[in-house]
């Protein structure tokens, strides 16, 4: 192998590595509902989590869910419980199973389930109202899962 | 400014925050100042039998704006969707067909048009569901021998309105039995089926949380007793058909084409779901 041929070759790996080491929406193991294991092995980013779960086409948790501790956040919704001391009620396993997909615990929840891909009727594409691609991406990665749970950890009585 | 909108946040959290009570319908009456004068328009009613106690009070979606939207629709003078109907009533006299006929000329005044509105969606003699594009679009093309009209378009939106005025205040009755009974089972399983990624119906948001916000909508029965209406948001007239289309875009999902067997079959179960509420010509809505 030239030298050329090995750097790319390392290169190519070390783009691929985080995405070896993630689970796929259709591997993730849920125990009564919750997800022991991280998605990704890297620790969520707390901060970043809050941004995905106010943010419109991401999480868009405060649609439904209203977070006092988010007092800066605008018309937070009525529809599901307040998230605040959420974190004193749940596991980490258990709330990363809520977030990844909250109908294995809460058995025909209305939440959306944010990592899944398969399974549903008439699926779009995002908001376009057109058919999903082939290959239809869960509404939030991995990491992105791991920083709402990260955020969500915080959220203590 | 930044105190301004810290304002507007703090309101908004303590309006979401005093629950229930706030998310309520209005508690208001609907009487509309017309060039005729006032007209009542019932916007609440108890739910028709064939819900089945899936809802016990039926409400129009005007009882789930704000004040300022909900005064708008009470003259005529400040509804936006008024000068749609005016156009309406232009093109209902304009001979545009073949031999120069006009709407006037086979049907004499809109006002002969009185009721319809409050039983549409219904199914023709030869078994065809026909929603109100479909009965505007058979004049159009059969008897006037003009191509159909786009099913949302400017033509056709207008129309509707001008017809829909005609039976304002008319109480909701769409016949579900007999020939009806195939589409209203179609339409009431796509209303509680789970479309999309977000996997929702219609019944989740308009059945199970109707009251409730959803960010900063306020979720109504979604009724189309109001229909066709103007929406500020989009400063012009929607249809049921259209409404349908966005509502079903919202769950990230496929949606069904305006005007489709699906979404007519749609529009006759909802709008049975509406019986007993008064039409209101032509709504506003936010
Ligand atoms: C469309 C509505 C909706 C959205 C959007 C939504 N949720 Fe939920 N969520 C619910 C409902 C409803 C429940 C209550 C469980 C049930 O009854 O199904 C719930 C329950 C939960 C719970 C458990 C709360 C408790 O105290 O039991 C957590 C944690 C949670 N959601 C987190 C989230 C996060 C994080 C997001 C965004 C990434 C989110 N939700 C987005 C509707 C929603
Ligand atoms: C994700 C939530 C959601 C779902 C699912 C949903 N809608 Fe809506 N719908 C809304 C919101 C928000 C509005 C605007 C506020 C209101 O009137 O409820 C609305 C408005 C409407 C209106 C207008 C009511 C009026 O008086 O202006 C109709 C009609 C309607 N929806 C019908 C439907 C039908 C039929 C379905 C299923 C095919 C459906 N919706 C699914 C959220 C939803």
């Amino acid at each position: 192998m030239t030298r050329q041929a090995l750097l790319a070759t390392a290169v190519l790996l070390a783009a691929a590595s985080p995405v070896l080491s993630e689970t796929a929406p259709a591997d993730v193991a849920f125990v009564d509902g919750a997800v022991a294991q991280s998605l990704t092995g890297t620790p969520g980013d707390a901060a970043n989590g809050a941004k995905i779960m106010t943010s419109r086409p991401q999480g868009n948790c405060v649609a439904c869910h209203q977070i006092a501790a988010m007092p800066d956040v605008p018309f937070q919704g009525t529809i599901a419980p307040p998230l605040d001391g959420v974190a004193s009620r749940y596991e980490e396993a258990q709330l990363r199973g809520i977030v990844a997909n909250a109908k294995m615990t809460f058995e025909g929840s209305f939440m959306p389930a944010f990592y899944k891909t398969t399974g549903f009727t008439r699926p779009g594409d995002a908001y376009t109202g057109k058919a999903a691609p082939e290959n239809l991406p869960p509404i939030l990665e991995a990491q992105q899962i791991e920083d709402v749970v990260a955020y969500l950890l915080t959220l203590k009585e | 400014m930044r105190s301004h909108i810290k304002t507007l946040a703090t309101t908004a959290l303590c309006l979401a925050l005093s629950g229930m009570a706030y998310a309520d319908p209005a508690e208001d009456a609907l009487d509309i100042e017309t060039e005729a004068g006032s007209m009542s328009i019932v916007t609440s009613a108890p739910a028709a039998a064939h819900l089945d106690g899936a809802l016990t009070t039926v409400y129009s979606g005007w009882l789930f704006r704000d004040p300022d939207t909900r005064d708008m629709e009470r003259d005529d003078f400040d509804n936006p969707a008024m000068v749609y109907v005016d156009l309406g009533l232009d093109k209902w006299n304009e001979p545009m067909g073949k031999n120069g006929e006009s709407c006037a000329s086979c049907h004499n005044g809109p006002e002969s048009m009185k009721g319809l509105r409050a039983t549409t969606p219904r199914v023709s003699a030869d078994g065809k569901l026909q929603i109100m594009e479909d009965l505007i679009n058979g004049c159009v093309t059969e008897r006037m021998g003009l191509e159909a009209w786009g099913l949302t378009s400017g033509d056709m939106k207008n129309m509707l309105a001008l017809i829909a005025v005609q039976s304002r205040g008319e109480v909701v009755n769409v016949a579900i039995d007999g020939p009806a009974a195939e589409f209203y089972a179609k339409g009431k399983e796509i209303y509680y089926t789970r479309y999309g990624q977000l996997e929702m119906s219609c019944a989740n948001c308009h059945e199970d949380n109707a009251g409730n916000y959803i960010r900063a909508d306020h979720l109504s029965q979604g009724q189309v007793s109001g229909f066709p209406v103007y929406r500020l948001k989009d400063a012009a007239l929607v249809t049921a058909q259209q409404r349908f289309v966005g509502c079903v875009r919202d769950t990230r999902a496929e949606t069904f084409k305006a005007g489709s067997e699906e979404f007519k079959a749609l529009e006759l179960y909802v709008a049975s779901r509406g019986n007993g509420l008064g039409i209101e010509g032509v709504g506003v809505r936010h």
